[in-house]
């Protein structure tokens, strides 16, 4: 504990100066607390107002006749641009898109840390450096050669359409963005396992291995087992991340009823076909960000796991 | 990163070495390599291949479609020129001021402001417990989510200037979210309203690493607290600060989905980054090369960030 007490010396007369030193302190903690509620806050009362009570009365006071109509008009009604069918297609649009890519960039990233960590080759660093570069280029540089060759893969999905009656994925923009997410995910679910793994014994998987145990069989009865409190970070941190992305989501499924959560969400706030229901708009987002609020809280202490070693290292 | 595996255990059977091993062992020998070959494969085709593709594009003539006859650095004269054109400012110029004011600030504003509350809350708080997680639930929001939170908060009809006004203060004006010179700095706001608290939690790490003895000694010998502060732990913290300037430069170059969000580019795309700069150019003026010639100068100003650090962070330490 770095703690540091107040100096000894402000007893003298100091038992006010302490307090009054705790009181400033404990006021600036409360509100700063405010500043990061407020947003929120507001966001959370006005999607229960009817927008009588959002035009005439104050942003900061509390429903005086609460009501879940709001919730119920973003889930299945509101309009993004002409099509008003709510946000529910486009939350499942996302949660199609999240799960299979945290799987398999999660996988992925597991096996490419217990390579790099257990099976040490020559140049393991550099492979490993350039597959961590990949994590911090601004996505910016990537994007218009992947529209070009998702766009081709669509063209190759009509084909096998015309040919077998079945597109294989090909096209579908749920499956480019797992895709893509996969792609420009495993930089850092490698990055979270190699750090992991790097502390964990190599006499274990020495021994296992002397034992005979193959390559694979060390992967699932010794690294997996052990590895519960990484997984959990790595999803985390994948689902989170994906969720929320935006860039890709636009670039590749940007419109229609194949639009991901964050995309619907900004043409919703941004649809301006006669009166701008506010309250729906912030149900809305309130929808949107349910799913990794709640994450948050029901795993708080991995969610600051995975970002700090998102940003620090091992 | 200290490489714990320094001593190193080749695991590799060496009867596979053996120049009659059977194809199966040496299937087996090879397996470790084939496994992380598809992500290796992926990360150099999709990554670096795709930056070279992009570099390419950018000394050509594209526009709405790729086209791929070399016209040499007409995308970059171009930027060059737009690059000191300020009355009336060109795009480029907008997207770039915007660039260096939101990330000097955003920065400055995130570290300042979670140290200052890493210490704060360092110091023997009660109720921390609750504290930690308000200050940082924003990071688990898409930028998205805090762009329509924030543009509904300083919307001057509806927001912060409308309550402030129903309580009195009549005169109270705040609509930077709709002035164009003004409009950065609200990115500025719901940026740092974002990663702040993240940054705290990193400095707050920090502190609870530091070695209690050394800050005894030095109260011991009649530090005040501000010394102690400015000599020794924030000194100590020098890693962190290091990391987390390397997490925000990060997440400033990348923030495209908080300026669309909070301001839709701003009045006359006054609230421009070069992020935003590229995808408009690039997807809604058809004016390929040009954007692909912006994505390659922000690629380059977070390598000259990024490469160094990682450097000396993958570097084999002496021991």
């Amino acid at each position: 504990m770095s703690a540091i007490a107040t100096p000894a010396r402000q007893s003298t007369g100091g038992i006010s100066a302490r307090t009054v030193n705790r009181i400033v302190i404990y006021g600036l903690l409360a509100l700063f607390a405010l500043f990061y509620l407020m947003p929120l806050f507001v966001m959370l009362v006005t999607s229960f107002k009817t927008m009588d009570e959002i035009q005439n009365g104050n942003m900061l006071a509390l429903p005086q006749a609460p009501t879940f109509a709001p919730w119920i008009r973003a889930w299945s009604e509101v309009c993004s641009g002409l099509t008003c069918v709510g946000m529910k297609g486009y939350f499942w649009n996302s949660i199609k898109m999240v799960v299979p890519a945290v799987i398999i960039s999660t996988l992925l990233g597991a096996l490419n840390g217990y390579v790099l960590t257990k099976w040490r080759f020559r140049g393991a660093t550099l492979v490993f450096g350039l597959m961590l570069f990949a994590c911090f280029i601004p996505f910016q540089s990537v994007l218009l050669p992947m529209a070009t060759i998702l766009g081709s893969l669509g063209r190759f999905g009509v084909k096998l359409q015309n040919a077998t009656g079945f597109t294989f994925g090909f096209g579908n923009p749920t499956v480019n963005l797992v895709f893509v997410h996969v792609v420009y995910g495993i930089g850092f679910t490698t990055l979270f396992f190699r750090n992991y793994y790097e502390a964990f014994p190599n006499e274990l998987v020495k021994a296992a291995q002397i034992d005979g145990a193959s390559f694979f069989q060390i992967f699932r009865r010794i690294m997996l087992p052990n590895s519960l409190p990484i997984i959990v970070v790595t999803v985390i941190y994948q689902f989170t991340n994906i969720w929320n992305d935006f860039l890709f989501a636009s670039a590749y499924a940007g419109s229609g009823d194949v639009m991901p959560m964050t995309v619907a969400l900004n043409n919703v706030v941004n649809t301006s076909t006669g009166v701008v229901e506010y309250n729906v708009n912030m149900a809305a987002a309130m929808i949107a960000a349910l799913p990794t609020l709640l994450v948050y809280v029901l795993a708080g202490r991995y969610f600051v796991r995975g970002l700090m070693a998102g940003a620090v290292k091992g | 990163m200290s490489i714990v595996a320094e001593t190193s255990i080749t695991l590799t059977p060496e009867h596979d070495a053996r120049p009659g091993a059977s194809v199966r062992s040496r299937l087996q020998d090879a397996l470790p390599k084939l496994v992380l070959a598809p992500s290796f494969a992926a990360t150099i085709v999709f990554v670096y291949g795709f930056i070279l593709w992009t570099i390419y594009l950018s000394f050509t003539n594209s526009k709405t479609f790729p086209s791929y006859a070399i016209t040499g650095p007409r995308a970059y004269q171009r930027l060059w020129r737009w690059t000191f054109e300020s009355d009336p400012p060109s795009s480029w110029y907008t997207s770039i001021t915007n660039m260096g004011i939101f990330g000097f600030l955003y920065i400055s504003i995130c570290l300042a402001l979670g140290l200052f509350l890493a210490i704060l809350l360092d110091q023997k708080i009660r109720g921390e417990g609750m504290l930690r997680p308000i200050y940082l639930y924003p990071m688990a929001l898409s930028f998205i989510v805090t762009g329509v939170a924030w543009k509904w908060f300083l919307d001057p009809g509806l927001g912060l200037e409308q309550t402030l006004h129903q309580w009195g203060w009549t005169s109270f004006h705040f609509d930077w979210i709709k002035n164009k010179d003004f409009v950065i700095y609200t990115v500025v706001i719901a940026g740092v309203w974002q990663a702040s608290g993240f940054i705290m939690a990193m400095f707050l790490a920090g502190l609870r690493g530091i070695d209690g003895e050394i800050l005894k000694a030095a109260q011991i010998d009649g530090a005040t607290t501000f010394q102690l502060y400015r000599r020794i732990v924030i000194p100590l913290l020098r890693p962190i600060f290091l990391s987390a300037l390397i997490v925000l430069a990060h997440l400033a170059i990348k923030s495209y989905d908080l300026v669309v969000a909070l301001t839709s580019g701003g009045p006359g795309g006054s609230a421009w980054l070069p992020s935003n700069f590229m995808y408009e150019y690039t997807f809604k003026r058809n004016e390929m090369a040009v954007g692909s010639a912006s994505a390659v100068i922000m690629l380059m100003t977070i390598t000259a960030i990024i490469v160094p650090y990682l450097y000396s962070e993958l570097r084999e330490k002496p021991r």
